[in-house]
C-alpha cells in the first residue's frame, strides 16, 4: 500500500490562507489504511481547521468528503456538483489522488495535505515501513524476498558495505542492514551461492530516470 | 604489468608494500598537497588520495593525485560510488589515466549523512563491485560499460578494492573478499585493524581459500594520538573493532603520542610474520608527518629499489 503522512497543522492552514470555502477530500484506499487520509481524518482535519479559522477571526467553510478511491475519476466524479461552490481543493490522498484531481478539474486548484512516502506495509500497529521502491525490474527473486533498492542507503546490489554492524545499517541505528537480512535468510535458504554472483549494474530506466513511465494491459483494451 | 605503477613492481617483485594516505584539503591550495607529499616522498610506494572522505567536500581526488604526482609521489586514487554515475567515472577514470595516474581504488563511499552535505540525493548508479568490474574492463576488454570499444588508449590501471574484517556479517567478509577479487580487484587495503585478534581469525580464513594467492592483502594501520580518538571510533564508527585493553594502554601512558607510535609498530611486527599478507596501509588522520617516524622504527626504510 502507498504510506502518506498528514503535512503540519500549520502548514496546512498557510496553503488555504486565502480561502473562504474549500473541500476536504479523503480517500477510502491506502491512506485510510494508514489513518492519515480516511474519513475520520477527514472530520478531525476540518474541525481543526474551523477552530484555527476562527480563532483568527476569519471563519472557513469546509465541505467534506471522502471517494472510496480519489485515484480514480468515477469515483472523484460523485462528487463534482459539491465541488462548485468550493474555491479550493484541499487533499488528503496521496499525490497520485491530488494529480487525479488537478487533471480532472482543471480550473480549481486542489492542494496536498498530505507528504506522500513510500510503498510499504504496517510491520506492527501504527507502524509502517518501506518494502518497494517501484524501480521495475524486481530483483527479490534471488535476494530471498527482501529488497536492497527500497532498504539500502546506498542502493547497493553487491552489499553489505563495510557499515554493517551488529545487524543494524551505519545510516541509521533504528534501521535492519538489510543485506544482513539478505544474507541471513539466503543462508537459511542454502542459496548463499545468490550472493557469490557479481550482479551487474542496474539498468534504471524501468525506474524513475527515464521519465513518467506507463503499463498498458493489452488483454483488457477496448 | 597492468600498470607501470611503483605500487604493482614492489608487490609482484615479492617485496612488502608500504601506503599511506593522504588527504585533499577543503580549499583550493595546491601547498597542502605539496606539503603532505613530502612526508611520503621516497617513504612509500604509493599514497592514497581520498575521495571526499567521511562524506565531506574536499578537493577532487584526481585533481589532488596529479599535484602529488608532480612532487615525485605516485598516487591511489580513490573512487566512491556516492557522486558520481556510470558516465562521470568512466570519463574520470580516463582523465586520471590521462594525467599519469596508475591506481585506482574502488569504494562505495561513506553515506552522506555523515558528511557536510547531509541534504544531498546520492548516486550509486554502480556500487563498489561494479565499479571494480567496470575499470577492469575498461583496462582489460578495452570496453566501456556500455560494450562500446575503447579504440586506443585504454586506462593502465592497477586496481584497488577495500575490505572490512570487522564488519558483518563476519562469514561473509572473506566471501565478499573472494567476489571482489572475481570482479577484478588487483590489491586490497583493509580497514583500520585495532583487534589484531578478529584479523588474524579473518587472514586465516582468507588462506584457507587460498585467496591471498589471487590478490595482495594490505593490512590497514591507524596511528592515534590518544585514548580519546580510539574512544570516538569505537562509539561513533560503524564496522570498527577496538579492544578496550588498548584504550586502557593509551590511556595509561606517560607519553600518549609515543605509546601510540610503538602501538603501530608492534602491529607491523605481528603483521609482518602473517602469512597472506603483502603490506601495511598507513591511515594517521591528521597526522601525516608521523608516516616517515613509524616506517623507520619499523624498519621499513629504505623503500626498496624496483
Amino acid at each position: 500500500m502507498i504510506v502518506a503522512d498528514r503535512k503540519p497543522l500549520e502548514e496546512i492552514l498557510d496553503s488555504i490562507k486565502d480561502y473562504k470555502k474549500i473541500m476536504l477530500m479523503g480517500c477510502g484506499g491506502c491512506v485510510t489504511i494508514c489513518f492519515s487520509g480516511g474519513v475520520k481524518a477527514v472530520e478531525l482535519l476540518a474541525s481543526q481547521i474551523k477552530i484555527a479559522r476562527k480563532k483568527q477571526g476569519k471563519p472557513i467553510e469546509i465541505i467534506e468528503c471522502t471517494p472510496e478511491r480519489q485515484c480514480e475519476f468515477e469515483f472523484i466524479d460523485a462528487f463534482k456538483k459539491d465541488l462548485e461552490s468550493a474555491e479550493a481543493v484541499l487533499s488528503i490522498a496521496c499525490g497520485v489522488g491530488v494529480q487525479t484531481m488537478s487533471e480532472r478539474h482543471e480550473d480549481t486548484i486542489t492542494i496536498p495535505g498530505q507528504n506522500t512516502k513510500f510503498m510499504g506495509y504496517p510491520v506492527e500497529h501504527a507502524l509502517w515501513e518501506e518494502r518497494c521502491a517501484g524501480c521495475g525490474n524486481c530483483v527479490l527473486e534471488w535476494t530471498g524476498g527482501i529488497c536492497p533498492i527500497a532498504r539500502c542507503a546506498k542502493k547497493l546490489l553487491n552489499g553489505p558495505c563495510g557499515g554493517s554492524s551488529n545487524g543494524v545499517c551505519e545510516v541509521d541505528k533504528d534501521t535492519d542492514c538489510v543485506w544482513q537480512l539478505i544474507y541471513d535468510r539466503l543462508k537459511k535458504l542454502n542459496k548463499l551461492e545468490n550472493l557469490m554472483v557479481v550482479r551487474q549494474p542496474k539498468d534504471w530506466r524501468t525506474s524513475t530516470d527515464a521519465g513518467q513511465r506507463r503499463v498498458k494491459f493489452e488483454e483488457a483494451m477496448l | 604489468m597492468k600498470s607501470a605503477g611503483r605500487l604493482e613492481k614492489v608487490l609482484t617483485a615479492g617485496q612488502f608494500a608500504v601506503t599511506a594516505e593522504l588527504g585533499p584539503p577543503q580549499n583550493a591550495n595546491p601547498e597542502a598537497i605539496k606539503k603532505k607529499s613530502q612526508h611520503c616522498l621516497g617513504n612509500v610506494d604509493g599514497a592514497n588520495i581520498t575521495d571526499n572522505q567521511t562524506a565531506i567536500v574536499r578537493m577532487s581526488s584526481i585533481a589532488a593525485g596529479a599535484i602529488a604526482l608532480s612532487c615525485g609521489v605516485e598516487p591511489i586514487i580513490q573512487m566512491v560510488c556516492r557522486d558520481r554515475n556510470r558516465l562521470a567515472m568512466q570519463s574520470d577514470i580516463l582523465g586520471a589515466a590521462a594525467l599519469g595516474i596508475q591506481n585506482l581504488l574502488c569504494l562505495s563511499g561513506d553515506h552522506q549523512t555523515f558528511g557536510n552535505h547531509p541534504d544531498a540525493k546520492n548516486v550509486y548508479d554502480v556500487d563498489s563491485m561494479q565499479l571494480i568490474a567496470m575499470v577492469k574492463k575498461m583496462r582489460d576488454d578495452k570496453q566501456f560499460l556500455c560494450g562500446d570499444e575503447i579504440k586506443e588508449h585504454e586506462p593502465k590501471l592497477f586496481i584497488g578494492a577495500v575490505a572490512n574484517p570487522f564488519a558483518d556479517p563476519f562469514e561473509f567478509r572473506v566471501m565478499r573478499l573472494a567476489k571482489k577479487i572475481n570482479a577484478g580487484a588487483d590489491f586490497i587495503q583493509t580497514q583500520c585493524i585495532f583487534d589484531m585478534k578478529k584479523f588474524a581469525e579473518w587472514m586465516k580464513m582468507v588462506v584457507a581459500e587460498g585467496l591471498h594467492k589471487k590478490v595482495y592483502i594490505l593490512a590497514g594501520l591507524t596511528p592515534v594520538r590518544s585514548h580519546k580518538a580510539l574512544k570516538y571510533m569505537k562509539n561513533n564508527v560503524a564496522g570498527m573493532s577496538i579492544p578496550d585493553e588498548l584504550i586502557a594502554r593509551m590511556e595509561s601512558a606517560e607519553d600518549p603520542k609515543e605509546e601510540g607510535v610503538k602501538i603501530c609498530v608492534e602491529m607491523i611486527e605481528q603483521i609482518k610474520g602473517m602469512e597472506g599478507v603483502s603490506g601495511i596501509h598507513l591511515m594517521p588522520i591528521g597526522w601525516e608527518s608521523i608516516t616517515p617516524v613509524i616506517l623507520e622504527r619499523a624498519g621499513l626504510l629504505p623503500r626498496p629499489k624496483v
